[in-house]
């Protein structure tokens, strides 16, 4: 009966194609793409050159008060140094590193990637909105791909967004750890495709079913900082109210950042390394079955 | 097998447990001819289409589309269908030939392959020259058009339009509808499409179905269906408040009569010579005839009859109705 019905029997013919349509609407667009170079290149600027914690701590502005007899500019020097030193002691029990924009550049990784896989739930709507969505499900193209597609797109484009973030704190002086080799940055990556793949999981899972392009952006708005700020991506986390440590302790995120750390910019510790990579694992596993569980269902009324 | 491309038996979907959107639809469609499905706004037109495309799962009931049932063998029936939705899905950030083989890779044909037809096709449908060029220049005839090479991409037996037209103007739509046939001559398919539009079916169909309240009313050819209205079509209003219904069925030739707020639709055999059978008889009881007008049945009527003639206010789903309004805005450009 059918006679040339080319066919391809593959179960993921079609992802490729899906996740290429999703990218192409990204580096074909320079206006897009320009803006997610721009984007943490701006926030990396704003948050850890702004926001200089190490600042604070900087003893050199500060006038100390006359003392009777007045010190011997000997003295001075002893007292410059033991503040210095003070200084640089405090920043590296607080943050584990004397510098806060090496401790910040790195926790911006994390934060791009759950802004970019944010944008993964809303494109599920758009394309539901616009019929794409019904025109791939009536095609034989497997309904995993259709939702696999969209994640993998996303975990593409935030380890992109990594790789320039990484090139532009180095750029602004970002201090690698004692122990940094090269290959650590292939590890940066690992630990960004799996919280990628937790992570536009769980945001297509939110949104599948979902035809109002308010829905995602609520979502966003509710869960997007607070997320943020309740990580160690900023700020280190036994500095937090008990709540929210215990918040943060949770948060995938902080063990995303933690592991980035541990690679670029700490002394590494590998038991510590180790853990982070099986957390943040088991989160992608999980939630990736569950999205994929979740979107199966709704897309096969 | 079966000269039948298409069955359907007791189709039935309810949805969230007590919406009936369709309800046991029985109906086939035979090998080679254009099927033409009816019906106002919220009829079950789409979920119906929705079922035979296998986007949705039927509650009950069981349908074949070329053999292959709807619910068991959803991956063979995707296969050997095209399907041209109501939207505009193709992207507009890419160009009309990576749209095509966007289309291509959904059915997992062979990039040799599909280059070759997308070429084909887009000649076929004259888009040659814009191949190269992204979707969001393209005109909303043109972007039918493109909609209809990706659903032609896998060469199907059996193509579903839904509402192919809408929005587009009259001249685009007779172009549309010469595509439409130029390509079903070329690929000799069996169509089965929904439209708004009664004269474009009762000018292309071979069959009708009107479905309404997510029942079949009726199925024939339009001649047929013309026909069954049983002659002509007379409206009339009085002057007075009071229903004539009664007495003007006491006419001869008088078939039925309809009160549908004060005005009186007829249907009457030899409509040009009982109206004035009807006048007399009202002015004799002393009623005034304050309009009167006299229609050969087209599908409007058989529409109005099966139908009803009352407007459907009702709650339509607001997925539904986005996506109807973003069709019409894309088409209009």
């Amino acid at each position: 009966m059918s006679e040339t019905n080319h066919v391809s029997k593959s179960k993921v013919h079609g992802l490729w194609a899906l996740t290429n349509r999703e990218l192409k609407k990204w580096y074909k667009a320079p206006v897009v793409f320009l803006l997610t170079i721009i984007q943490p290149v701006l926030w990396m600027g704003l948050l850890g050159k702004a926001m200089n914690i190490g600042a604070i701590f900087n003893t050199s502005s500060i006038q100390l008060p006359s003392l009777n007899p007045p010190l011997t500019p000997q003295q001075l020097l002893q007292l410059g140094s033991f503040f210095g030193g003070l200084q640089s002691q405090i920043m590296q029990s607080a943050f584990n590193t004397t510098d806060y924009f090496s401790f910040m550049a790195v926790g911006m990784i994390a934060f791009t990637a759950l802004f970019t896989t944010m944008f993964s739930g809303m494109s599920v709507v758009w394309d539901r909105r616009l019929g794409f969505l019904n025109k791939a499900l009536s095609t034989p193209v497997s309904r995993a791909a259709i939702i696999l597609s969209k994640v993998l797109s996303a975990t593409l484009r935030s380890m992109f967004q990594a790789a320039i973030i990484i090139v532009v704190a180095i750029a602004f002086g970002l201090h690698f750890g004692a122990n940094f080799n090269p290959l650590n940055i292939l590890g940066v990556f690992g630990i960004i495709f799996l919280i990628c793949m937790g992570l536009s999981s769980l945001f297509i899972a939110i949104n599948i079913r979902s035809t109002r392009i308010e829905t995602p952006m609520a979502v966003m708005n509710l869960i997007n900082l607070p997320l943020m700020f309740a990580s160690n991506a900023f700020f280190p986390i036994n500095f937090m109210p008990g709540w929210l440590q215990a918040i943060a302790n949770v948060n995938p995120l902080s063990y995303t950042t933690d592991a980035v750390r541990q690679l670029l910019i700490f002394n590494t510790d590998y038991a510590k390394l180790a853990f982070d990579f099986a957390y943040v694992g088991i989160f992608a596993l999980v939630l990736t079955v569950i999205g994929i569980v979740l979107s199966w269902r709704f897309l096969n009324k | 097998m079966s000269e039948n491309v298409i069955e359907t038996e007791g189709l039935t979907k309810v949805f969230n447990k007590h919406l009936t959107a369709v309800d046991h639809v029985s109906f086939s469609v035979k090998q080679g001819e254009i099927f033409g499905f009816l019906g106002p706004n919220g009829a079950g037109k789409t979920t119906t289409i929705n079922m035979l495309i296998t986007i949705l799962k039927p509650t009950e009931g069981k349908a074949s589309v070329l053999g292959f049932d709807i619910a068991k063998q959803n991956v063979d029936v995707r296969n050997v269908i095209g399907v041209v939705p109501q939207e505009y899905t193709a992207d507009e950030d890419l160009t009309g030939l990576e749209n095509v083989l966007l289309c291509s890779d959904l059915y997992g044909i062979p990039r040799n392959v599909a280059k070759e037809r997308a070429m084909e096709l887009l000649k076929l449908i004259e888009l040659t020259d814009f191949e190269d060029k992204k979707v969001e220049t393209f005109s909303g005839g043109m972007r039918r058009r493109l909609e209809l090479a990706c659903g032609l991409i896998n060469r199907p037996k059996v193509l579903f339009l839904d509402e192919p037209t809408l929005g587009l103007d009259v001249q685009t739509r007779t172009a549309t509808w010469n595509y439409i046939r130029k390509l079903k001559k070329e690929y000799g398919m069996t169509l089965f499409m929904t439209t708004h539009y009664l004269e474009e079916a009762d000018a292309l169909c071979d069959r009708i179905a009107i479905i309404d309240h997510g029942k079949i009313v009726v199925v024939g050819t339009p001649e047929e269906l013309k026909h069954s209205l049983g002659g002509d079509i007379i409206t009339l209003s009085i002057k007075e408040n009071s229903d004539v219904s009664e007495l003007i069925r006491t006419v001869e030739h008088v078939k039925d009569v309809k009160n549908e707020d004060g005005s009186y639709r007829i249907k009457a055999e030899y409509g040009e010579v009982t109206a004035p059978f009807i006048i007399e008889a009202l002015r004799r009881k002393g009623y005034t005839v304050t309009k009167l007008m006299l229609t050969e049945p087209t599908l409007n009527e058989v529409y109005l009859e099966y139908t009803g003639k009352s407007m459907r206010d009702t709650e339509e789903s607001r997925e539904a109705f986005r996506a109807q309004r973003i069709t019409m805005r894309r088409a209009r450009q």
